[in-house]
């Protein structure tokens, strides 16, 4: 069980870091995403892996750790709003650059060559 | 106290002159001179201790888990130096009253004289070492605004800044010279460190402890080849001049030699490195002060070279040496600081500093020549004053070093060298000046004696210069014997303090050095024209050509590992993590703890092979951004099953929810944006970094494995146990969240409504034009808003929001709470704006968001500060059971409002954020009024 738990962290965190590593917003906004699940998971497991303890007084005998719950519960709204955040810097790029390249624009010459043909079009 | 009281006084004093300074240059000196004269007074009672060779201690607790005190010890060297500090500031002050003109910052000028005459006693009072740095920074600082009081003048500011750069460097290397002799001893108070000198000398790192405590002291008193500020210092008004550059500041780096002898001297490094800085700078400046035409750099050179012989005669580590060495500060703060003042008062008179215009000024200021006369005699090393005492010592030691073969002449021979040059600038000075046929060009002719009270201070100074010449033993005998006494840290060698020691060598020297230096005078002609064949280093263009060099090299180097590149910054990030990690992982290794692996059941393993082959997916189908997005919701959706198999009902119901707005949200922003991801990485560069993600990949599956496998103990049962009896409800997590660590939720709700405002201001009065197909060449569908999704929606509301009323009710006792209900709400309201469109919604639902989420915090801070007006704390909840008819017994706890600022701030940051990005296209206004028309 713990073997498979700890796959799948590693899992969402690879994925999660190889698109951080992209070089356009959306795949990055994907793997921040992904991320946060994987971090959202680990703090979780922090309480270990407990089956039918749900932390409602008098529901059961064993009870899981409520409080890596109560963070991570937190942590999902936060991450929703810090992905929102990070859509919304995305949009603002593109809507300001005309380019979903994560620095703004793409390279040198092609943004030159860009600025050559709008050039053009408004002769 | 009173020691304390001294070093607090002047800068109580530097808070108090400038109120005085509307009442004149009088009253200000007045009010300045009284924190000097109050602190000469507090360390009177002393002194018969001290003359015994007592310490006096006075000690109070600041930082003692860092070995700081504020502890205070003044023995015959700190006295001695508190007595320079303050007589001749005291005379300082009176001179300054006549220098400044009226419409001058006189304000601003004493109260940073005596910021610094504070700083000054700080450094020789100190008894803890790091207390010691703080007042040996504060110099520096201090200094730099007097050097730079003109800032009008780019001279002054660039000199000032030299000054900072050059002793403030220093300081670092003299701070990290004290932590490892803290290190060493195991205390930072004198007391222990000069009693360890022997651990501290046998110890490994004292060559290095030793080099850095000299680099802060050679820089703070000029030592070559760090002597190239204290001229350039020059620009500075002549009472700072004479204050800080001859009796003072450059002081504290011979002070700190002083101070730290018992401690670091007596060995082989130790005279190397002091005695041949010392050497070369006295004979460096003692040459170039030769060459100046300017007064003040005559001068400034000058005390660069007796500061030398200062260093030289400490470096010689022998015990007469040290005491001739502090008989040398005396001597030299007196001479130097009058010959400062003199120069100023022609300066004042005369209106130039250059010594080929003024001449012959005798005619003109009889007074004050004769003044100047007798203190330049005084530096020249002439009998019967007080330079030739402390001169005729040096001579003597020099004679007395054992050194092998060729090298034991080497000493008396430079001694002897530097005193004939003192002796030509020396005559150069009187002769050039106050003879040497007329004045040239002066811009203020004819000069006269200035007024009666600026020449006092210039007065007071030549007759100590003639008393202790005259009749040493009397006048500073006492003083010199405690302060020696107090450097050496033991019993005094016997020496004698009379006018002259009958014939010897040292006399021998000091005539070949006179008769030498008034022959080289009288030649100088030649001297000049050989000087004048040498190109003169412009240290100033030297220190601004390495100063710019540094500059842009950092440049470079920022500019290299910051390029701009988002995608460099992540990479650097993820490896320089990795980085860290990487020794406490590879210790690790495949770690399973001792509570070993439990059984997996199919359904979780299923969940979990999905959930890893989806997030692989997602990574390796990014390009087809809709495929991607459709993959992440699986993961996510796996995700909240996942918390609730491992018993999480609430995260698994918050992850849900959420993970239908996350959903909607990207699906919104991919309608803005290209569908298609383009290739543009290279391959090496794709595999560099599949690399690094795998890495981090395996490293978080080891930590994880290796902390489900270990020991687990919990703080929880606290909260377990108090959930019911202190919160009022059984859903532990609930109460942790609205109770037990509500100031954390009340943050996050913060931080939320930040985030939605954030968005809101970004978004606002930018348009974003929607590609016209989704990328495929397919236009898309052109019923915006579909029938039968509008006929479904509109009767979910209601039943969506009764159902987060519920959730939201219950949520103390069993899974639910303000979070989820609230993005249930959301989630309910979004369906409609997609069903029905912006207008047709906004029309039904008046809310400005920004209110609700107002309203949400201010309920969320009410709930906690009611609490106040019952004398509890912040956000203490309390909770009671009501009949109601109908329900039964109902709980209603206080938590609820709180919960439900929670709840309205969910709604509306979430709403905000959707609803400002739905905004964005021009088209979606136009098509909603369409449809509702």
């Amino acid at each position: 069980m713990e073997l498979a738990f700890a796959l799948a962290i590693g899992a969402l965190t690879a994925s999660g870091v190889y698109l951080l590593l992209r070089a356009r917003t959306f795949p990055v906004v994907i793997g921040l995403t992904l991320l946060s699940y994987g971090v959202n998971l680990f703090l979780f497991s922090s309480g270990r892996l407990v089956t039918g303890g749900q932390p409602i007084i008098g529901s059961t005998s064993q009870y899981s750790d409520p409080l890596p719950q109560a963070l991570v519960l937190t942590a999902i709204v936060i991450g929703f709003a810090m992905t929102a955040f990070v859509v919304v810097l995305a949009l603002r790029n593109l809507a300001d650059n005309e380019d979903d390249h994560v620095d703004g624009y793409q390279s040198e010459p092609k943004s030159r060559k860009k600025t050559e043909d709008a050039e053009v079009s408004g002769k | 106290m009173s020691l304390p009281l001294v070093v607090l006084l002047p800068f109580l004093g530097a808070l108090a002159a400038p109120l005085f300074a509307q009442g004149g240059r009088t009253a200000i000196a007045i009010a300045s001179s009284v924190p000097a004269i109050i602190a000469l007074a507090a360390l009177y009672p002393h002194w018969p201790t001290l003359a015994d060779g007592g310490v006096v201690l006075h000690s109070y607790e600041w930082l003692p888990a860092l070995g700081i005190s504020f502890s205070f010890r003044l023995d015959g060297l700190s006295l001695l130096f508190a007595l320079l500090i303050l007589v001749i500031g005291l005379l300082i002050i009176l001179y300054a009253r006549y220098y400044l003109k009226a419409k001058e910052n006189v304000g601003k000028f004493y109260s940073l004289l005596l910021c610094f005459m504070g700083s000054m006693l700080g450094i020789v009072l100190s008894s803890n070492l790091l207390l010691m740095l703080v007042f040996w920074e504060l110099t520096s600082l201090t200094s730099f605004l007097l050097i730079s009081f003109w800032n009008h003048k780019q001279d002054a500011r660039r000199g000032a800044r030299m000054a900072l750069a050059v002793t403030g460097g220093g300081g670092l290397a003299l701070m990290a010279g004290i932590l490892i002799l803290g290190n060493i001893v195991g205390s930072f108070e004198l007391d222990d460190v000069l009693a360890a000198g022997d651990l501290i000398k046998s110890h490994s790192l004292y060559p290095v402890a030793l080099t850095l405590v000299l680099l802060g002291a050679f820089t703070k008193s000029a030592q070559f080849p760090f002597h190239f500020w204290l001229p350039h210092a020059m620009q500075a008004p002549t009472p700072v001049s004479a204050y800080l550059h001859s009796a003072t500041m450059v002081k504290a780096g011979i002070f700190l030699m002083a101070r730290l002898y018992p401690a670091l001297a007596g060995t082989e490094q130790w005279f190397y490195m002091v005695s041949f800085t010392g050497m070369a700078t006295l004979l460096i400046g003692a040459y170039v002060a030769m060459f100046k035409h300017d007064l003040k750099g005559l001068l400034a050179h000058s005390t660069v070279s007796h500061l030398g012989l200062i260093t030289l005669l400490f470096g010689m580590g022998t015990q007469l040496a040290a005491v001739a060495a502090v008989f040398h500060v005396i001597n030299h703060a007196t001479f130097k600081a009058s010959l400062f003042m003199a120069a100023g008062i022609i300066d004042h008179e005369t209106g130039t500093r250059d010594m080929r215009r003024i001449n012959g000024l005798w005619r003109y200021m009889p007074h004050t020549a004769t003044l100047a006369m007798v203190a330049a005699a005084s530096m020249a090393g002439v009998p019967l004053l007080n330079g030739f005492l402390s001169k005729e010592m040096f001579f003597a030691e020099s004679l007395q070093l054992n050194l092998p073969g060729f090298w034991a002449w080497v000493p008396p021979l430079v001694a002897t060298l530097a005193g004939i040059f003192a002796v030509a600038y020396s005559a150069r000075f009187i002769h050039d000046v106050f003879f040497n046929g007329k004045p040239v060009d002066l811009p203020i002719y004819p000069p006269h004696e200035p007024p009666r009270y600026m020449k006092i201070p210039v007065e007071i100074l030549v007759f100590a210069c003639i008393m202790v010449g005259v009749f040493p033993a009397i006048s500073v005998g006492p003083l010199l014997y405690a302060a020696a006494a107090a450097t050496l840290g033991g019993p005094v060698p016997e020496y004698h303090l009379t006018i002259a020691h009958g014939f010897n060598l040292p006399l021998v020297m000091s005539f070949a050095a006179f008769f030498g230096g008034l022959l080289m005078y009288s030649q100088r002609q030649r001297f000049f024209d050989f000087h004048a064949r040498f190109k003169e280093i412009d240290e100033k263009a030297v220190f601004e050509a390495v100063i710019s060099w540094l500059t842009t090299s950092a440049n470079r180097l920022t500019s290299r590992i910051e390029n701009g590149s988002l995608q460099r910054y992540a990479a650097l990030l993820v490896i320089s993590v990795l980085a860290v990690a990487i020794v406490p992982l590879t210790s690790l290794g495949v770690f399973i703890g001792e509570n070993g692996l439990s059984p997996i059941d199919w359904p979780t393993l299923i969940g979990i092979v999905v959930l890893i082959l989806c997030a692989l997916a997602t990574a390796v189908l990014h390009r087809e951004r809709f495929y991607a997005l459709i993959l992440l919701s699986v993961v996510g959706l796996l995700v909240s099953l996942g918390f609730a198999r491992f018993s999480a009902p609430d995260l698994a119901m918050t992850q849900l929810s959420v993970e239908v707005v996350t959903i909607v949200l990207l699906m919104l922003a991919l309608y803005y944006m290209p569908s298609w991801t383009p290739i543009e990485s290279s391959t090496s560069q794709r595999v560099r970094d599949a690399v690094i993600a795998l890495a981090a990949g395996t490293g978080m599956t080891l930590v994880t494995l290796a902390m489900l496998t270990g020991p687990f103990t919990s703080i929880s049962e606290y909260f377990l146990e108090n959930s019911k009896p202190g919160g009022g409800g059984t859903n532990v997590v609930n109460v942790i969240l609205v109770d037990f660590r509500g100031f954390d939720t009340l943050g996050e709700i913060t931080v939320l409504a930040i985030a939605a405002l954030g968005i809101y201001a970004m978004l606002k009065n930018t348009v974003l034009t929607p590609p016209p197909g989704d990328g495929q060449g397919h236009a898309w569908n052109r019923d915006a808003y579909p029938l039968m999704l509008r006929q479904i929606a509109r009767p979910m509301l209601p039943l969506a929001l009764m159902v987060s009323a519920y959730i939201f009710l219950r949520g103390h006792n069993m899974p639910g709470g303000g979070f989820i209900a609230g993005l249930i709400t959301a989630i309910a309201l979004i369906l409609q704006y997609i069903a029905s469109g912006m207008i047709w919604t906004q029309h039904r639902v008046p809310f400005r968001y920004h209110n609700v989420i107002g309203l949400g915090l201010l309920f969320a801070v009410i709930a906690g500060a009611a609490s106040y007006s019952f004398g509890y704390p912040f956000l203490t909840s309390t909770f009671d059971y009501i009949k109601w008819p109908v329900v039964g017994k109902f709980e209603v706890a206080s938590a609820l409002v709180f919960d439900l600022g929670v709840y309205l701030t969910v709604i509306g940051a979430t709403l905000l954020a959707l609803v400002s990005i739905g905004r964005l296209s021009p088209h979606s206004a136009i098509k909603s009024n369409k449809e509702s028309a």
